[in-house]
This record gives C-alpha cells, structure tokens and sequence, in this order.
C-alpha cells in the first residue's frame, strides 16, 4: 500500500469515487460497491440517495477497484452506519481494506467515549445551588485573601526588614511611569469638560466665574480621584493580574510556596503598598491638572483670567475637599491592588485563565471604585464634610 | 549503615488525592529510604503528578498522610510545614525560575529567606551551587537568556541551595535532547553521591529510569494505585504484569503502531 495525498496529483489523474448498489444473492441483502478515487475535495454520494428506490435488512458494504481514499471515504462509512443504524439496518464492512475497517473502530470507539463525556442536563434549581455554592467558595476565597494581605501587613510592622521594599518601589515607579500621561491627558480633559459645560448654563445667568467652584470641587472631591483610579485599575491593576497569572502558570508561584516563602507576601504586599501609596499621589496630580483644564477654558471661552479663577478656586475648595479625595482615593487604591493580585494569584493555569483574570482584575477594581466611592459619599454626606 | 536498616525518609501512609470530587490515587502506600532514587512512572493521566503535588504539600489529600523524617507533614502546624519545607527542593517540569530575576539572586532568595547569612556568604553559597551544576559565570544572567538544559540545570542549583536532603523532580528530561539529558541525570547521580540526597523522579523517560532508579513505583490510572514496585530492570525481565512489561520495553515495541485517523490517506 502506498501512502499518496490527493493534491499532489491534478484532478484528470483520478477517477471519480463510485457507491453503487448491488442486490445479493440473499434475499434481503444489499452490497455497496466502493471504488474509484476518494477525496475530500469531491462530493460525498449519499446513503438516503443510494437507497430511494431499494429497502434490505442487511447492507454489506465491500471494495471494488478501489484506487486512492482519504477521509472522505471514512466519512462515507460513518454516515453509511449512522444511516443504518437509523433505518434498523445491519452494516458490515467485512469487504473493506483492513486499516479502513480499523480506522472505522477508532472513530466509532472515539464516538462512543465522547457521547459518554456528555454533561448531563442540570435543572435550573441544580445551575441556581451550584451558582450559589460557587458564590460563597468565591466571596470566602476573597474574605480570605483580604485576611491574608492584612495579616502580612501586620508581619510587615513586626518585622520591617522582611519586607521587600526594593520590589515595592520598583512597583511604585512602575505606577507613576506607566499611569502619567494618561493621567494628564484623562484629568486635563475632565477638567476641560466640566468647565465647559458649566460654562454653558452659568453664562446665561452672568454667573461665569462659578465655573471654577464647580470644576474645583468636582474635581478635587469626585473626578480627580475617580479617573486616576479608573486609569489605574485598567493598567496597573490589569498589570498585576497578568503578572502574577502568569506566574501561577509557569508554577513560579508553587516554587516560592514549597521554598516556605509566602506568595502574598513575597508578590502580592509589595503591590499593595506601592499602587496603595501612589494612589493618593496620582489623585493631587489628576486634581492639578483637572483645575488647569477650567483655567484653559476659562481664560480662552470666558475671559476670565487665571489669578481670579484661582481665588475663586481657593474659597470655594477647603482643605476638607482634597482631604476628602486623598482618602477616597487611598481605599481605591488598596481595591486595585487587592483585585489585580486576587485574580492574579487564584487565575486558571492556561493561557485563557490569564487572559481571564486580567479581565476580571480591571472588572472587579472598577467596581469596588464606584462601591467606595458610594460608600465615601454616603459617609461624608453625614459626617458633613 | 546498611540503607534498608536506615528509617525511611519519606513515608506515604494510605494516601487518597484528587481534586474536588474526583479521586486520582486512592489508598498508596509506600515509603522511601535515606540515598534511594525513586522514580514514580506510569502512563499519561496515572497520577504521577498529583502524587508529586501531594508530597510537595501544594495538594491537601483528601485522606492519609505524608510524613518527613516521621513527623507528619499533612497535619503538620505553620512552624513544622516551614521546617520540612526547608528540608527539600523541587525542580519543576518547566524549570519555575522566577523569571524577573537573575540566576543569582533565583539561587540566593531561599538563603536570604531562611538563613542569616551575610550577603557576601550568600553571594559565594550562590557561586559555589551554578559552579556545581556547571553554570559557573552565569550569575547575572535572566532565565529567559538559558537554554533548556540551562534552565534546568539552574533550577537544579536553586533546588540544592538550602542543601536539602530529598529533592524532588518532575519530568527532568522533558523538553531536553538526549545528550543534554544524560548530563542531567550525570548530575543527578553526582548530586546523590556527594551530598547523600534522597531524589524523588517523576518521569517516563525510559532511559533515565534504567540509568537512576534504585527503585520505581508504577501507578497505573484504571487502579488508580501503586500496581508494581521494585528495581526496573527486575521488573521489566521477570514482571508478571503486562501493563508493568509493556512500560519498561517500550523500546523493543517501537515499530508496532496502529493506524489513527489523521494518518487516513493510503491507496490501496
């Protein structure tokens, strides 16, 4: 037998695949006679087609001039005997080539393993308790995760030197680097379009000049600190994720923990703290640039100039507004970095797991930004500040 | 002293493992001597891994116990886990260098977290372990900078770094070329006879099995257990098992394949 491949020839060196039908000797028997060349470029004969006008119990299928055949004439025959099966017809392939009649057991044992593997049909009270037993092993998981970072934080007090401080500050250059220009750009514009929408309204009542209350205090207390968290989970918080899940894959992770090295604070404290302290930084900066963007749109669309939007800035935004986002802006923080290294660490070993919980790290950090931010307003609504 | 009179070094005692429902080994038991090379093999999906997994402690068995030098390992308290960990290194089958650092400072970090040693002593246990393993000079270079069998080999130097008394291997020729591979098990051996290390070898490579084992355990994925034990060469010549035969003359049965569906295009 010679191994041969269909497109190394052209079509005028084959002869076209034959089915053809051919009552038996025995009376109720039919035999289909395959020949010719098969192949997968060709159409399929079918089995409905070839036994239109005929009715047998048993179908005998055997090889007549059978030249060259690849996985078309495989196919031909798993029809052939899910048609029989089917119609309540006996197939047999005694009259075939050895290894097409070995291939033939191969896919039917393959078919029969894999109608086995089918997953059973749950009902809807089964998918509702496994969600809700996958709820309360996810949320445990993290609760447990928090008490572990808490408790590394307590370690890191005791004991200072343990801590990897370079690594953290490689992190924190890495989050000021990396998150700046967009920061800039992001806040400036935030700024610009406060001012000017503000400016819309106000001018019609000859109140210009509050457009710096307002852009002021929108940006100090909500907007200057919301968007640098918003930027920072979607790249730092991404980025950790990405890190650490890759790091899980290639079992980086299950090294450090059989060394006896804890992973969360080995990976997981060092990030914290730095995306944790530069949080509160990114957030003045963001607040800077944001009141620069009402000054631009003052002095150009109002005529403002910039020493009176800056005085009025001054009395309207007290220390309690910027103290007010510097702490909004420290909890968001914490939350980026918990949900980039939560993700990171508890992420798939495949390449879809990382893909996943990068997803996932920027997904949960922005809503547990605008949970806190909620919880902030509620707070300071009621203590008055 | 004779090592069969010597307490063994690593003691399973009816282990059962698996991950949620599903169990992988079930009820293994076995135990492994001070200086022995174990290698555990069996077919693909046996457990072979999952044992490893178990006995490294990055797996909770579902039931039995793991014991080092006759304390308990599964049961054992933060203080206790930390110290037998300290006792063994594992070299994983994708070597596990922390990639965003040098091989230096992959060689010196389970020193510096364990030891109070003074930079500079670390700095010379870390030249004298690549030395050892035949990367001297390589310090400063990334994992991602080495070759396969380099990578290998350094993570066979951070594995030894705390000089532990077992280390463990998954597949430690996955990946390499036959030359590549025989220098691996060279040092393997030169590792065991010079510091007296107990190695515990996950691996199907026939060739390693014959050149190391003081002794195989073969699991097997239908039994879900242990279903030979002994010398491979004892095994593979007078093995009643046909499963177990089959395995280790591998070699000898090369030639006899059954067609696959992919391989379909044949004239007749």
């Amino acid at each position: 037998m010679i191994p041969n491949h269909p497109s190394r020839g052209s079509a005028a060196d084959f002869n076209a695949a034959t089915a053809e039908l051919a009552k038996s000797a025995v009376v109720d028997d039919c035999v289909v006679k395959v020949g010719g060349d098969w192949r997968l470029s060709a159409p399929v004969p079918s089995w409905a087609g070839l036994f239109a006008q005929h009715t047998a119990a048993n179908v005998s299928v055997v090889a007549e001039h059978l030249g060259r055949w690849d996985s078309s004439l495989l196919l031909f025959l798993v029809h052939g005997r899910t048609w029989c099966a089917e119609s309540k017809h006996r197939f047999m392939t005694d009259g075939l080539p050895v290894n097409l009649q070995i291939l033939l057991r191969q896919v039917a044992s393959a078919g029969t393993s894999a109608a086995r593997k089918r997953p059973v049909a749950t009902t809807l009270l089964k998918r509702t308790e496994s969600l809700a037993v996958n709820l309360v092993l996810n949320t445990t998981g993290n609760i447990s995760f928090i008490g572990e970072c808490t408790l590394g934080f307590v370690g890191i007090l005791r004991h200072p030197r343990k801590f990897r401080s370079m690594d953290c500050l490689v992190e924190m250059q890495h989050c000021w680097a990396s998150s700046l220009p967009i920061v800039s750009l992001v806040s400036f514009l935030v700024g610009v379009i406060l001012a000017f929408q503000a400016a819309i309204q106000l001018q019609q009542y000859g109140a210009a000049v509050f457009v710096a209350d307002l852009v002021g205090l929108s940006v100090v207390r909500e907007m200057g600190p919301m968007m640098a968290a918003v930027i920072m989970a979607g790249g730092i918080g991404a980025a950790f994720a990405a890190q650490l899940g890759n790091m899980k894959v290639d079992e980086e992770i299950d090294a450090l923990e059989t060394l006896g090295i804890s992973s969360i604070d080995f990976l997981a404290l060092p990030r914290l703290l730095a995306v944790t302290l530069m949080m509160p930084i990114l957030a003045v900066y963001a607040d800077v640039l944001g009141i620069l963007g009402g000054v631009f749109v003052s002095m150009t669309m109002l005529d403002i100039p910039a020493a009176a939007y800056w005085v009025e800035t001054q009395n309207r935004v007290g220390i309690w507004d910027v103290f007010s986002g510097l702490v909004k802006s420290v909890f968001f923080g914490f939350a980026i970095g918990v949900a980039g290294c939560l993700r990171g660490m508890k992420c798939e070993r495949s390449a879809v797991g990382v893909g996943q919980a990068t997803t996932s790290a920027v997904v949960t950090g922005i809503l547990l930004i605008v949970i806190a931010d909620a919880l902030f307003a509620l707070i300071f609504n009621v203590l008055g500040i | 002293m004779d090592p069969n009179l010597q307490a063994p070094i690593i003691e399973v005692r009816n282990l059962t493992c698996g991950y949620g429902e599903t169990v992988v080994l079930e009820d293994l038991s076995f135990a492994v001597k001070p200086r022995e090379v174990l290698f555990v093999i069996g077919g693909s999906g046996c457990g072979k891994s999952t044992l490893l997994r178990c006995l490294i402690g990055l797996l909770r068995p579902i039931h039995g116990d793991v014991a080092y030098f006759g304390k308990s390992f599964t049961t054992a308290d933060a203080a206790q886990r930390r110290d037998i960990l300290k006792a063994f290194g594992v070299i994983y089958q994708n070597n596990a260098l922390w990639s965003s650092m040098t091989l230096a400072e992959n060689v010196s970090l389970p020193l510096e977290e364990h030891t109070s040693l003074s930079r500079a002593s670390r700095d010379d246990i870390v030249r004298l372990k690549l030395t050892e393993v035949g990367l001297a000079g390589s310090e400063g270079m990334y994992p991602s900078e080495l070759s396969g069998g380099m990578k290998k080999r350094a993570a066979l130097a951070r594995a030894l770094a705390l000089d532990p008394a077992i280390v463990f291997f998954d597949e430690p020729s996955e990946g390499l070329d036959p030359i590549t591979s025989r220098e691996m098990d060279r040092l393997i051996l030169q590792v065991r006879d010079i510091f007296g290390t107990t190695m515990v070898i996950v691996s199907h490579q026939l060739s390693s099995i014959f050149r190391l084992a003081d002794r195989v355990i073969m699991l097997d994925r239908t039994t879900r257990g242990i279903i030979a034990e002994g010398n491979p060469r004892d095994l593979a010549a007078k093995s009643t098992d046909p499963r177990v035969r089959n395995f280790l003359n591998q070699d000898a049965e090369q030639g006899n394949r059954t067609p696959s569906v992919q391989m379909a295009l044949h004239s007749q």
